[in-house]
């Protein structure tokens, strides 16, 4: 081993090829030219380093045997030539050997390794280069004598074998040697940080979220569907009892149905795709076919039930032919018949909205103006517990990967995650709005959900976070009442005041469509370096900026002083009480009023 | 009708069902069956014409027989208002013992709890609702485990897929594959050639055969004694090795000594058992000696014994090493001689140093060694030893105290009762039971009496056993010089001062005066000077023990600074010790303890130190740039002259006064680069508990370029991996490995169930 190694070494020593007249115009290196004159062998003391950009000179130059010098004094002309040659740009192959680390600012060029020479620090070589061939080629001019040729010198030479570099193929991958040795790699850390700061930039660069608005409601979008089979069919109801059905892929309507009089409250889809159900103000439930009817005949539902009393929601089964509907009780229905198979009921409130569980079909929730969240038992025909918040709930949605996971939509601006085995005290609370939270939808991995607001925007929260970790608005956006998390889990469908049906990527950065090996490869490792250095205050501070439109921005800051305001006056009353009189109670616990049983 | 008859047709309806009494309301009726007689004819037929005009019950209620209460319907719409009870109704059958199954089966009735009334609607509902929630959340709990295995998991696709099925085995995929390339041909070649398994059983022929050669469990039991040897011989040579390598000199001599006594142990038992072989032994032995003899192997006369013996002169190891080694040579050299001799000598010296008793011993040991805490303990230790002592005499001198009638004096009585009183003081607890009777009488009556006389005759005693310290230290050391003795044994009036000087405390001090006030003694109004003189006076006197006053004097001077200072009672006899603890000895048990804790610790000290360090490290440093041999010679002990030192030295300039300069007990640190900060964590991060764990995670890289490929790949694995339109379905629990609950979801309490069958045909028409 030589130290320093080649490529710490000065260009001028190591990178340039001691030429001689007689040796190939790019073949210096071949022990018995180089030993031809005088001058140098004294240079060749010297072990030399073949860098790859010089081996890639030579390997172009083979191709023309024919500028050999023929006489001495052509010398000085192919000198010349050589230097272009060097001059130059570097060949393709040569600078994309680069290609595997990502070029960042803080990487110190050529320092690792001979593949890295070439990238940056050709420049310089070169210009050495051409320096030191002028100045050999007059040396040799001056001491070009048969005497010199017979002089026999010793050269000491590193020699690589090309089969450890080159690769047989351009399909090939390229050899990247590297030397792991953590002690060679001081500055790791510091290079690191620095890409992924770059990641987190280049993160916030790209989130563009929105896809696509999807219009022609005539009144506001009051509830969404998605079809179970059909990741690009999505339903809606709007507050005029239209139904259409969409399209996303072509992002237009495919049908439009006058559905009801007045409201729709609720629409379902089955579970096999073949038909949703809806229900509206007009005391109705009626079954659709999913196709439309054919030319010439009239809209017309499968089945409509006409019921005493106004139906606020519905959801089906999962598996069975059976559907819930909610109202002044939660009712079972079984498909084909007109009257529910049971009812029940605990309490005399109006509910808003009931939900199956989809993993334990057999379970339902629903939530009533009463401000309780209710869960039942479809196989027994009972409710199970109730449990009471601080205000009313106005929707619940299931986890579809924990079974005994809910998380529900409150008036106070806040999500609760219950398991329902416990429910006086919830999972976690998950705050961010800055008004009602109309609607909550789980992603289909069962690790986020998204919010829509009374506050005209969506939150996307981790289950296990109460902060959100993203929010999505936009200015025509108004109040957003319903939201759905595609099948696929890679886009968000909103439906809000202004008739509008927005539809969000989920990840606002990621880029659409397919990606390459490579692109993979790249996303996941900066994926990684964000999650690796996010504590880091300055990426934090990145990763977590947004803009938000001023209603909302100064609702937080008004949110964050009536907080700090309760938490201080809470704080002095603990303070000036009698030790133990006063008690703490954790911010889990302050929201949950009772659990009925 | 009498109450008897009646008595008899409830048993009889009892035999025939068995169901409790008070439900049992048809009596009559059951009653046709059983034996009949013209009355209770007569009574049913009474009973069925009431019965037609329909005003039974009016009827019955006017019935004004005796029987009223014991009517057969045993209900009556009006009656007193009193409950049946089955006793009542028991009573006439005991007499009777024809009815002994009867009487058992009411008992049984007996024993039957009255039906309580049934819940409200609220109530049952409510218990409905928590039966119907412990059961489903029973259900739900299964999830708990796959729950907690999807959080866990390094990385989860979506949609979650059935498990990719196992990789087949290696056999079935040979069963379908066939050499081809000539390299392929050649390998299999090779191998039937050899008989190597190419498919299934991996077995040889060869090693066929050997497995049938042998049974099983004859295989395994070989297999497991070998193993068994093997094992134990490894453990020996283990053993050996370790034993081997240990370099104590001593540990091998130890050994040495424990093997030669092994042998003459064994030897004495052959000579028991065996004279023949012991003669021989012995012959061996006497070879040995003779040899010995022979050799000149411990004479002193080898290299290394001469090598010693230059050294001997000023090395006291040296010297003791030949020593022993001579003593070696002697013993080796030394004929058989009987053991008996040996031993007697040697208990006689034991005699001897029992004699001497234990205390003095260790006391005298300590005064070498300076170690308060091993000083500590050896003066509780004298006490023990002293009170061990007493109590034998104890109970006999309380008697005679108890008689004597207090106010004698007798000198020794009274030092014992006095050491009985520190040392009940010292150690209650363990002797309370030993005392209990002797002790309280004598105690109050000592202090009533002679309390005046207690300290001096303390102080007596105290000298006394200073004396006896210090004469056996010099009979021990043999060192001391007689005349010494001699002055010390008359003047021991005058060592009393001195050994109050000696108590480490100026405060006792004080207090012992204050005491002595009240003393009948005359050395009360000695001054202090005076006592200083009369210890300066005594100094000369006492060779050995000047020095030692010396540096107690200046621990009475150093006291202030009592956290540096080792504890200054290093040295002090046991006797100012006692007086002390007489006085106030929780207290000083409280600071010895805090002493002992912090034994040797100088915080200021070593703060200011450190502070000082920590400046110093700060300061910016001078730049040496001479280079040595630079225009003027250089060399091996030439250093570069001064001239040019000042010439090529770069001062530092002065940095920024110190933040914390005006602060002495702060360190304030100047190193924090504010724009290095603010790229760093301030907080640790939630989930990590050291700030370690986090530098760990932070210093490994995830890069390729640090990493190979492959760890590359596995660093950097998404922890949720979706595929694009694929639709993820909710989790079944048919994919976990679950069974799906086979029963319907619908309601139980369906109202017909045809329905539901025709439903389900339409529904496939759908």
């Amino acid at each position: 081993m030589q130290w320093p190694p080649p490529w710490r070494r000065s260009p001028l020593v190591s990178a340039t090829p001691p030429p001689g007249p007689t040796t190939g115009l790019l073949r210096p290196r071949r022990v018995s030219e180089a030993g031809d004159s005088s001058t140098e062998g004294a240079r060749t003391g010297h072990s030399h380093y073949v860098t790859p950009a010089e081996s890639a000179m030579e390997r172009r130059s083979q191709p023309f045997p024919s500028l050999r010098p023929a006489s001495p004094t052509n010398a000085p002309a192919h000198g010349r030539g050589s230097d272009c040659t060097a001059k130059e740009p570097p060949l393709a192959n040569v600078c994309r050997q680069n290609y595997g680390a990502a070029q960042d600012p803080v990487e110190p060029a050529g320092r690792r390794s001979a593949s890295h020479v070439t990238g940056s620090s050709l420049g310089k070589a070169e210009v050495a280069c051409g320096r030191r061939w002028r100045w050999a080629e007059l040396v040799a001019n001056s001491s070009w004598s048969p005497a010199g040729r017979a002089t026999e010198m010793k050269v000491k030479m590193l020699s690589r074998n090309p089969d450890n570099y080159v690769r047989e193929t351009k399909l090939d991958l390229q050899r990247v040697p590297r030397n792991y040795d953590p002690a060679l790699h001081p500055f790791e850390v510091p290079r690191e940080y620095v890409r992924a700061l770059n990641a987190t930039k280049l993160e916030r660069v790209f989130a563009k979220p929105f896809l696509a608005s999807l219009d022609g409601h005539r009144d506001g979008v009051n509830c969404l569907a998605k079809h179970p089979e059909n990741l690009a069919t999505v339903l809606s109801g709007a507050c005029d009892g239209e139904v259409r059905i969409w399209n996303l892929t072509q992002r237009n309507c495919i049908r439009t149905i006058q559905a009801h009089e007045g409201f729709v409250r609720g629409i379902c889809t089955r579970f096999c795709g073949t038909s949703f159900f809806t229900v509206g103000d007009d005391k109705t439930v009626k079954q659709w076919k999913m196709d439309g009817p054919g030319y010439g005949d009239e809209e017309e539902p499968l089945h409509t039930i006409l019921g005493k009393t106004v139906y606020t929601g519905i959801d089906h089964h999962w598996k069975e032919a059976v559907f819930a509907t909610c109202g002044q009780q939660v009712d079972i229905w079984d498909e084909q018949r007109t009257n529910p198979i049971c009812s029940m009921t605990w309490g005399f409130d109006s509910i808003s909205s009931v939900k199956f569980n989809p993993i334990e079909t057999f379970l339902l929730g629903s939530c009533a103006s009463d401000r309780n969240i209710v869960l039942y038992d479809m196989r027994q025909a009972t409710p199970l517990k109730k449990v009471i918040l601080d205000m009313r709930t106005n929707t619940i949605c299931w986890n579809p990967m924990e079974a005994f996971i809910f998380t529900a939509a409150n008036e106070d601006y806040n999500l609760y995650t219950f398991d329902m085995r416990a429910l006086d005290t919830p999972v976690m609370v998950h705050m961010d709005h800055v008004s009602a939270v109309l609607d909550v939808d789980y992603s289909p991995t069962g690790k986020e959900f998204v919010s829509a607001s009374f506050d005209k925007s969506i939150r996307i929260f981790p289950v296990d976070k109460s902060r959100s970790r993203e929010v999505y608005h936009t200015k025509r956006m108004q109040h957003v009442i319903c939201v759905k998390w595609t099948s696929d889990s890679k886009y968000i469908m909103c439906g809000s005041d202004e008739m509008n049906i927005r539809l969000w990527k989920a990840n606002a950065s990621e880029k659409l469509g397919v990606l390459t090996s490579r692109e993979k490869a790249a996303k996941d490792y900066n994926q990684k370096l964000k999650e690796k250095f996010q504590h880091y205050p300055h990426i934090k501070r990145i990763a977590r900026h947004r803009h938000l439109p001023k209603s909302i921005y100064s609702q937080i800051q008004e949110q964050r002083i009536m907080k700090e305001a309760r938490r201080r006056k809470e704080v002095n009353r603990i303070k000036h009480s009698k030790p133990g009189s006063v008690p703490i109670v954790s911010e889990k616990k302050k929201h949950v009023v009772a659990v009925v049983k | 009708m009498n109450v008897n008859q009646v008595a008899e047709n409830l048993a009889l309806s009892h035999q025939e069902e068995l169901v409790d009494l008070p439900k049992n309301y048809p009596l009559s009726e059951n009653e046709d069956e059983g034996d009949s007689d013209g009355e209770r004819k007569h009574q049913k037929l009474l009973e069925a014409i009431s019965s037609l005009d329909g005003k039974n019950r009016r009827k019955l209620a006017e019935r004004s027989e005796a029987s009223l209460k014991v009517s057969e319907f045993s209900v009556s719409s009006e009656g007193s208002g009193e409950k049946l009870v089955l006793a009542d109704l028991l009573e006439p059958i005991k007499t009777s013992s024809s009815l002994a199954t009867v009487k058992k089966q009411l008992n049984r009735v007996k024993s039957k709890k009255v039906v309580e009334l049934p819940l409200n609607k609220e109530k049952i509902e409510q218990i409905h609702r928590e039966v119907a929630f412990s059961k489903t959340s029973q259900v739900l709990s299964k999830w708990d485990p796959i729950i907690l295995k999807n959080q866990q998991a390094e990385q989860l696709v979506f949609p979650l897929g059935k498990e990719q099925p196992a990789i087949a085995p290696i056999e079935h995929a040979l069963s379908g594959w066939k050499a081809r390339t000539p390299l392929e041909q050649e390998i299999f070649n090779l191998l039937h050639k050899n008989k190597q398994p190419v498919t299934d059983p991996l077995l040889t022929p060869m090693e066929k055969a050997s497995l049938q050669a042998m049974s099983l469990e004859e295989a395994k039991m070989h297999r497991a004694e070998l193993q068994r040897a093997r094992a134990l011989q490894s453990y020996y040579e283990a053993k050996a090795r370790k034993e081997k390598k240990i370099k104590s000199k001593k540990y091998h001599r130890v050994v040495k000594k424990g093997k030669a006594k092994k042998a003459l142990k064994e030897f004495e038992q052959l000579r028991k058992v065996n004279p023949a072989a012991a003669l021989e032994e012995l012959e061996k032995i006497e070879k040995a000696r003779m040899m010995e003899r022979m050799s000149l192997k411990h004479q002193n006369s080898g290299k290394w014994a001469k090598s010693k013996a230059i050294m001997a002169k000023y090395d006291l190891e040296a010297r003791q090493a030949m020593q022993e080694q001579l003593a070696k040579n002697k013993e080796l050299t030394q004929k058989l001689q009987v053991a008996s001799e040996s031993e007697e000598e040697e208990g006689g010296t034991e005699v001897e140093e029992l004699l001497v008793p234990h205390v003095v011993n260790e006391v005298q040991m300590n005064v070498d060694g300076p170690n308060p805490w091993m000083f500590r303990s050896c003066t509780s230790d004298t006490k023990e030893a002293a009170t061990q002592e007493d109590p034998e005499q104890l109970p006999e001198l309380a008697a005679h105290e108890v008689s004597a009638s207090g106010a004698e004096e007798r000198p020794v009585a009274e030092e014992e009762i006095l050491l009985r009183e520190f040392e009940e003081r010292q150690s209650l607890r363990k002797r309370s039971e030993l005392n209990q009777d002797a002790e309280p009488a004598s105690s109050q009556e000592t202090k009533d009496s002679s309390s005046q006389e207690v300290l001096s005759e303390l102080r007596a005693l105290s000298q006394k056993l200073k004396e006896k310290h210090q004469s056996r230290k010099q009979k021990a050391s043999s060192e001391g010089t007689v005349p010494q003795v001699q002055r010390e044994e008359p003047a021991p009036e005058e060592a009393e001062p001195l050994l109050l000087q000696r108590s480490e405390r100026v405060q006792t001090l004080e207090e012992l005066e204050e005491l002595g006030k009240e003393d009948c003694f005359q050395n009360k109004e000695l001054p202090r000077p005076l006592l200083e003189g009369q210890q300066s006076e005594r100094t000369p006197n006492n060779r050995p023990d000047a020095p030692k006053e010396k540096k107690e004097k200046e621990q009475l001077i150093n006291l202030q600074n009592f956290l540096t200072t080792q504890s200054p009672s290093v040295r002090s006899l046991a006797v100012p010790t006692i007086i002390e603890e007489l006085e106030d000895e929780e207290e000083r048990d409280q600071r010895q303890m805090i002493k002992e804790a912090f034994a040797g610790d100088d915080v200021i000290r070593d703060f200011l130190k450190e502070k000082r360090e920590a400046v110093e490290a700060s300061k910016p440093k001078d730049v040496d740039l001479t280079l040595p041999g630079w225009g003027e010679w250089g060399g091996v002990g030439l250093k570069p002259s001064a001239k040019k030192r000042r010439q090529f030295l770069i001062k530092a300039p002065e940095g920024p006064p110190r933040k914390d300069k005006n602060l002495p007990n702060v360190i304030i640190s100047e190193k924090r680069n504010i724009h290095a900060a603010a790229h760093q964590v301030q907080v640790l991060p939630y989930p990590f508990t050291h700030h370690r764990q986090f530098e760990r995670t932070i210093q490994t890289p995830i890069g390729s370029t640090w990493n190979t490929q492959r760890a590359f790949q596995k660093l950097t694995t998404p922890k949720v991996v979706t595929k694009p339109g694929h639709i993820i379905k909710p989790i079944k629990a048919e994919d976990v490995g679950y069974q799906s609950s086979s029963r319907s979801d619908l309601p139980v309490i369906q109202r017909n169930p045809k329905r539901i069958t025709t439903r389900h045909n339409k529904e496939e028409k759908l």
